[in-house]
């Protein structure tokens, strides 16, 4: 109600409305109810966050709301209000540095931002009005202009296609960047709408906008002078979506209908989440236990301080009177003051720097990925791409791998390699053989001595030519007019002589949804046989004599993941009515007369176990009764209303019977470069490959084989809708059986699984290899019963975690999301990092801890939304295995070493107040207070963070298994948190209390001169300085010119600084309290020796471990570098030839 | 459908017109450098922390660290040093009276003696310590309450102290030279060395008061304000503090040098003391010319002018009489701390020394195979 009202407030009327209404081209309807027209939101697309004017404001509240800032914030504010020990200068300062700095980083993002949203909403776009053709930029586009839109372009927002240049009123659309299908989808325009768009006179009625893509109703009147309003319905077949773009077609002119951020696009925006670190959340725990220990210390100091007052005479000896006011306070209230001024003088155990190294440490850090030259590409002439720092020493914790299969562990560049023709292999020599070759070499080459008549093999390249859906790709580049005299010059070949050829095909674009047809027309072309295309409904082939030969495509049968297999009904010009039908070989060698089989299934088999993709293709005459039969029935069944699924099927089913089997094709998906070494390599590393991917199960498990990941001896455990159907029972039942029994293989008989380094694949003898399909993953998520779901659910993870590799195959992009995040979620909550290179695999790359984009052929879309992006597969290895192992092992040290410096920091501190009358009296000098962290002790970790290589990049790529050690966040589980907070007690213990026996006389000096207090505590905190920069010294394994520099540099700065301090008499300060205590103290021998001995005791403990601990790695001197076992048959081939059935090229792809 | 992001920094390569100027903007499109930094590979040194070589840091600094401690201890133990307590907490005490009848208002000077014997002689110079206890010098609104411009001679900071010196910044209308806590209880004992002739006479000894503050306190940041002459003057319209007897340019009327805020008990005084039991340096006891120690064995007399009242806190005064070594006074920790690290780190190396001979082949064999 009150929402409502609100709305209504706000002058939001029009949401209350169900649909809205839109004039096309603001013409008012004829019919004369006053038409007031609608205010919509206008194109302009806003993904910035501020303004100038809210910036400050805004950020700064942005800020705050982080924890510690707000921490921070308090503990400043508590200094200025509260009498406290230090200033508020000493954490006030700090914080400004850092707000600052982050304030500056998000503005300039910010700015970015802006940028490019003026770039997209400044895009110049052609609106007609009035006829006439008016330029105007994107946001100025209003809801119911007409635009014209070239081939190419993106849709500036959701349009209705009113019109297109081709002649039968479609266009084709990409929606690649939408939902991931590179595929064509052939969109139609209103029906019946003039062709003069001049005198349209219509409105358009539809639904208010919602952010399902496929879904779309709306309504048109047709106003004509003459006659009543025609009424027109729209569906999404009418709706071209912004971002998706126009292919193969020149132009065509649509109205917007949702603009801006109302268009199915921006609702479909999905801020990219906050991605957080598990070393982010150790340290958020870690916090938590330091402020719990700041908070008993100052608890107890409070206590023990009344305790300590209420004995005679200590509260308010003569010679320490309080001020009036502090005698005038209330008790309760001095408590809860001295409460917080024991927290102000503790605070410093939680550093502000913490944040600020950890910051910088990623952000610097991230740039040597960017840097590295081994990931550079000179194919795409570009390097590795990082797109948060964040997650760098994520990268050193994956145990889940997902990735996707097409364009990333394969090239997606299928290539038909051989095929067999009535039993005879027939195989393609070389690609980079010339073509004419084959032409004058009477046809194929022939490897075996013998073979195929040459009917057969005709009518093997026929079929070839016809059993598919592909469409020839007019040129983009060339206008009609060129692409005319093309077609007309191959057609005219059947007169020319050889020499005049298609040029080399290539260049030739074919359109497909699976590469495969692609690759197998693109083989038959090489045979002589080229595919022409589609003239209405007949289909034109150049035959290898170089004549044109039509054939009428009657029907298709297509192809589904359950038949595997489809076919074409095509009459020849002779009359005769032929099927011809390609699939799988278990669903064809059904199919046809046996005695053909054999010959070909030894030839398939052997092709199946190299990897390569199969298909057997047969063919069949149709007598004109049988054709008229098959014709009825599937008209029919296309007609059916109910079961339509079903009755196609059993028509199908029954027109490709009694086939006779001509051949067998092979086509090879080519595995990324390294792809077999990489995969092995991350195995090695005890990450978990699943690939996940939407292509068919066959094409994936070979794919598997040939990565590894599946190796010979695994085990396959099939989860399948085809295993499901097996049994002939409800598919629950049989689902519930298979897990059931699968689990019982993995989980419960194999050998108990060793906790720690060892892990299941390394020690089970036997590997399982899980396959699951995406219908069944479907049925296993969301089982009917809510009981049974996460039974299922629990089986399944458990299968899988007890599986070498997993293959999710026929995966929709959500699916892909859901696997990754029911593996996230589940037991132990591991790391996963998801790599995949389309926009299907954007959702698993956001779901994932660590997304990883390709710099793929599919568009940027990935690349976008990931964390990193590399050019090529093999670069995973090392981005993992050796920049992500660094980068965990310096930041998980970065962290621990911060939270140890500023407890022996704090510790003598709390320890004073033992001796200072619980008076809140700091140990060390504001400027120290102030500049340990910022100055003295943050450069050393700053540079070891950032160099530091405990084990040198070679090693650790050749040692897969060393990845393991740092496995499940190792270094920061608490266990070595434990130890690194003993060490800094330990440290603060001995600091204290070694200065506290010196000072038992604090006659230290050759002259009888006394040290105060202040050389106390100068005498500590050198002590500190020293202890703590010596002790990261011992920690670096790896020192370069940087890490010398910087820490002999700070501590010799330290000294400078201590010399300078106290060697001024600073006006602006009140007390002189260093003045010449630095100096004093090395003038005094005691001193120096007490120095020196605290800082040996300190780092004793700490060399003796380092001795006697196994070194972590072996190095590079003292080891024999393991070597991965690598090649296998797939050598890499590096191939640049351009890929023609990706047809959208790079700035095709739109963002959603 | 999918889960998609949007962003408009995306869409820009949408178009055509912008895929390349908006490919180079995200992308750093030029090949990486090829410099050691940027490709980590910087030579750096590596070392490796084994038994091998950290043994005979173990032995070298054993063998560096035991003649140190040794050294220290013995230093130690050479020093002379005498305490005695004339707080007066005990009846037994002479001081007992004056500590009794202690009042502020009191004009009269309490005087009590103490008697004490050296065993020994005490060569070469001598320092006079007084010690207190239970005295918390180092409490946070103690230590803040002075004014160190004051003290530095600012003329301004003179009239209108800083109000860290609350509530000893005023009295009676008129600001406080020198202002604040520590300053108001600057000890006030006088304490007078006799040394006890064999024949019964007392014979004073002479007691230095210069030289017992740093060098830079009494010279640079301590100044009187408009110099050391006519300090009546200069402190013209400032009052004492509350519990002083005279004003501070009366501390020492004798000596220009070592009157007002310049005066070094004062100064001593004023440098805050770590611990709540210390001692700050009185006296000096010069080393006599001959041969006689400065202060020979024998019977002395301490005489006190009390005027110091530490029993309210339940605190104690001590006189302490001590040598000075290289390394200061008389404290053992650091020699035996010095031999206990030492003999430790002797004995890691025997250890290490032992392990490293007995696994060192089994070890290497293992490293191979590894």
């Amino acid at each position: 109600m009150l929402r409502r009202r609100l709305n209504r407030w706000l002058g939001r009327d029009e949401r209350r409305v169900d649909s809205r209404s839109i004039c096309v081209g603001h013409r008012s309807s004829s019919n004369n109810e006053a038409f007031i027209p609608p205010k919509f939101c206008d194109n302009r697309i806003v993904s910035s966050k501020y303004t100038v004017w809210n910036f400050l404001p805004k950020n700064l509240f942005e800020q705050f709301r982080r924890i510690a800032n707000f921490y921070f914030l308090i503990i400043f504010l508590v200094q200025v209000i509260v009498d406290t020990p230090t200033s508020p200068v000493t954490s006030g300062l700090p914080l400004f540095f850092v707000i600052t700095v982050t304030a500056i980083k998000q503005g300039y993002e910010d700015w970015l931002r802006h940028k490019a949203d003026n770039e997209v909403n400044k895009y110049p776009v052609t609106v007609l009005e009035q006829g006439r053709r008016v330029r105007k930029e994107s946001e100025k586009i209003k809801v119911g202009d007409v635009l014209e839109v070239d081939e190419d372009e993106t849709f500036p927002c959701d349009l209705i296609l009113l019109q297109s240049s081709r002649d039968d009123d479609t266009c084709f659309v990409t929606t690649a960047s939408l939902d991931g299908e590179s595929n064509h989808k052939t969109h139609y325009t209103v029906p019946d709408t003039e062709k003069d768009l001049e005198s349209l006179n219509a409105t358009i009625e539809c639904e208010q906008p919602q952010p399902d893509l496929y879904k779309f109703v709306g309504r048109m009147h047709i106003y004509k002078t003459d006659q009543e309003p025609a009424m027109r319905s729209l569906g999404p077949e009418n709706l071209l979506l912004k971002g998706s773009t126009l292919k193969n077609t020149q132009t065509i002119c649509g109205v917007a209908i949702y603009t801006g951020m109302e268009t199915k696009m921006a609702l479909n925006y999905q801020g990219k989440s906050q991605k957080r670190s598990a070393v982010e959340k150790s340290i958020n725990a870690f916090l938590l236990v330091y402020l719990c220990i700041l908070v008993s210390k100052a608890l107890v100091c409070t206590t023990l301080k009344y305790v300590w007052q209420n004995k005679p005479g200590q509260d308010e000896p003569w010679y320490n009177e309080k001020t009036q006011r502090e005698k005038d306070t209330n008790l309760y209230l001095k408590m809860f003051t001295d409460f917080l001024s024991f927290m102000v003088l503790f605070n410093f155990i939680i550093p502000v720097s913490m944040y600020v190294t950890v910051e910088m440490q990623k952000f610097l850090g991230s740039f040597f990925i960017t840097w590295d030259k081994d990931f550079f590409d000179p194919e795409i002439k570009e390097g590795a791409l990082v797109n948060t720092s964040d997650l760098n020493e994520e990268l050193g914790q994956v145990e889940y791998v997902f990735t996707d299969k097409t364009g990333t562990l394969t090239q997606n560049n299928m290539e038909f390699i051989e095929c067999c023709i009535d039993g005879f292999q027939y195989k393609y020599q070389d690609a980079g053989t010339d073509l004419d070759e084959f032409c004058v070499t009477d046809g194929p080459v022939n490897k075996v001595q013998h073979k195929a008549g040459r009917e057969k093999e005709e009518l093997f390249l026929r079929a070839l030519c016809l059993c598919h859906t592909v469409q020839v790709k007019e040129s983009p580049q060339q206008g009609q007019g060129q692409r005319d005299g093309l077609m007309d010059r191959v057609d005219g070949l059947g007169t020319d002589g050889e020499g005049l050829h298609p040029p080399p095909q290539e260049q030739r674009g074919f359109i497909a949804s699976s590469p495969d047809e692609v690759a197998l027309v693109k083989g038959a072309m090489r045979y002589g046989f080229t595919f022409l295309g589609f003239e209405s409904k007949t289909m034109k082939i150049l035959t290898r004599d170089n004549d044109v030969e039509r054939y009428e495509l009657l029907h298709v049968l297509n192809f589904d993941p359950v038949r595997r297999r489809m076919s074409v009904i095509v009459r020849s010009k002779s009359g005769d009515t032929l099927l011809f039908c390609k699939g799988a070989d278990s669903s064809i060698f059904p199919r046809v007369r046996q005695e053909e089989v054999e010959r070909i299934r030894m030839n398939v088999e052997r092709n199946a176990t190299e990897g390569y993709r199969t298909l057997c293709v047969a063919y069949k005459y149709l007598n004109a009764e049988e054709y008229a039969q098959a014709d009825a029935g599937l008209r029919e069944a296309r007609l059916a209303l109910q079961d339509r699924e079903e009755k196609l099927m059993a028509v199908y089913n029954q027109v490709e019977t009694g086939m006779s089997l001509i051949g067998a094709t092979a086509v090879e998906d080519r595995l990324q470069e390294e792809a077999a070494e990489t995969m092995e390599a991350l195995q090695g590393a005890g990450m978990k490959v699943w690939v996940l991917t939407g292509d068919k199960m066959e094409t994936a498990k070979s794919t598997c084989y040939a990565c590894r990941l599946f190796q010979r001896n695994t085990e396959l455990l099939e989860l399948t809708v085809r295993t499901l159907e097996d049994g002939g029972r409800r598919r629950e039942e049989r689902l519930h059986e298979l897990l059931v029994e699968y689990h019982k293989k993995a989980v419960q008989d194999a050998p108990p699984v060793k906790a720690g380094v060892t892990r299941a694949w390394s020690s089970a003898n036997h590997d399982y290899g899980f396959i699951i399909d995406g219908a069944t993953l479907s049925m296993v998520l969301n089982s009917s019963s809510e009981s049974n779901s996460s039974r299922y659910k629990n089986l399944f993870l458990q299968i899988c975690q007890n599986c070498t590799s997993v293959l999710c195959c026929r995966m929709a992009p959500l699916q892909k999301a859901q696997i990754v995040k029911m593996v996230k979620n589940s037991k132990g909550s591991p790391i996963t990092l998801s790599i995949g290179d389309g926009a299907n695999d954007v959702s698993m790359i956001l779901e994932a801890h660590v997304g990883i984009g390709i710099k793929g052929k599919e568009g940027r879309q990935a690349v976008r939304n990931s964390d990193y992006a590399i050019p090529k597969l093999k670069h995973l290895k090392k981005l993992l295995l050796a920049h992500g192992h660094l980068y965990y092992v310096r930041i998980a040290h970065l962290v621990q070493y911060f939270f140890y410096k500023n407890l022996c920091f704090i510790l003598p501190q709390f320890l004073y107040q033992f001796f200072c009358g619980y008076s809140q009296q700091p140990l060390y000098d504001a400027a120290y207070l102030t500049m340990y962290n910022i100055c003295f002790t943050s450069m050393p970790i700053l540079a070891y963070s950032l160099l530091e290589q405990h084990i040198c990049m070679e090693v650790l790529l050749d040692n897969a298994t060393l990845y393991r050690g740092i496995a499940k966040n190792g270094m920061l589980q608490w266990g070595p948190f434990f130890y690194w907070t003993l060490l800094g007690v330990f440290h603060g213990l001995l600091f204290f209390f070694g200065v506290r026996y010196l000072f038992g006389n604090p006659a230290l000096q050759d002259n009888g001169q006394v040290f105060g207090n202040w050389s106390y505590g100068t005498i500590v905190f050198t002590v500190l300085v020293f202890t703590v920069t010596l002790k990261l010294a011992l920690d670096t394994r790896h020192w370069t010119w940087i890490n010398h520099f910087v820490i002999w540099g700070s501590l010799a700065f330290y000294v400078f600084f201590s010399f300078f301090w106290g060697g001024i008499i600073w006006p602006f300060l009140k007390q002189q309290r260093l003045y010449f205590v630095f100096a004093n103290m090395l003038s005094s021998v005691s001193a120096w020796l007490v120095i020196i001995l605290l800082i040996l005791l300190s780092l004793l403990p700490e060399i003796l471990l380092v001795v006697f601990r196994k070194p972590r790695g072996p190095h590079a001197g003292q080891m024999k570098p393991v070597h991965s076992s690598a090649g296998g048959h797939q050598s890499p081939r590096s191939s640049a030839r351009p890929l023609l059935m990706r047809t959208f090229s790079d700035e095709s792809n739109t963002v959603i | 459908m999918m889960a998609s992001s949007y962003n408009a920094k995306e869409e820009d390569a949408n178009h055509p017109g912008a895929a390349n100027h908006a490919g180079a903007g995200v992308v750093k499109s030029k090949k990486p450098d090829n410099t050691a930094f940027k490709q980590q590979r910087l030579p750096a040194w590596q070392p490796i922390l084994t038994a091998g070589t950290v043994l005979p840091a173990f032995f070298v600094i054993g063998l560096i660290f035991i003649p140190i401690g040794i050294g220290l201890y013995v230093t130690s133990n050479n020093i002379k040093e005498f305490e005695i307590d004339y707080t007066g907490a005990n009846i037994d005490n002479p001081c007992y009276n004056c500590a009794k009848n202690f009042s502020w208002n009191s004009t009269a000077q309490c005087v009590c003696a103490v008697t004490f014997t050296l065993e020994q002689p005490f060569e070469s110079n001598v320092f006079m310590y007084y010690g207190l206890s239970n005295f918390y010098q180092n409490h946070r609104r103690y230590v803040k309450s002075r004014d160190d411009s004051q003290l530095n001679g600012d003329r301004s900071a003179l009239t209108n102290p800083s109000k860290e010196c609350e509530p000893y910044r005023r009295s009676e209308g008129s600001p406080i030279a020198p202002c604040g806590a520590i300053a108001n209880s600057l000890f006030n004992d006088t304490l007078q060395l006799y040394h006890i002739d064999s024949n019964g006479t007392l014979n004073e000894i002479p007691l230095v008061k210069k030289g017992i503050a740093w060098w830079t306190d009494k010279h640079v940041k301590f100044r009187n304000p408009g110099g050391n002459n006519n300090l009546t003057v200069a402190f013209q319209g400032t009052s004492k503090p509350v519990n002083w007897k005279k004003p501070v340019f009366e501390l020492d009327p004798e000596d220009p040098e070592n009157n007002g805020f310049i005066n070094e008990d004062f100064i001593v005084w004023m440098r805050t003391a770590a611990l709540p039991t210390f001692r700050k340096l009185y006296r000096i006891i010069q080393k006599k010319p001959s041969t006689t120690p400065t202060l020979p064995s024998g019977k002395y007399v301490l005489n006190v002018t009390y005027n110091y009242p530490v029993l309210s806190f339940d605190g104690r005064k001590r006189m302490i009489l001590s040598t000075i070594s290289w390394m200061g006074g008389k404290n053992p920790f650091l020699g035996i701390a010095y031999i206990t690290v030492g003999s430790i780190c002797f004995f890691l190396g025997v250890v290490l020394l032992i392990i490293h001979h007995k696994y060192d082949n089994r070890n290497n064999s293992a490293d191979i195979s590894n």
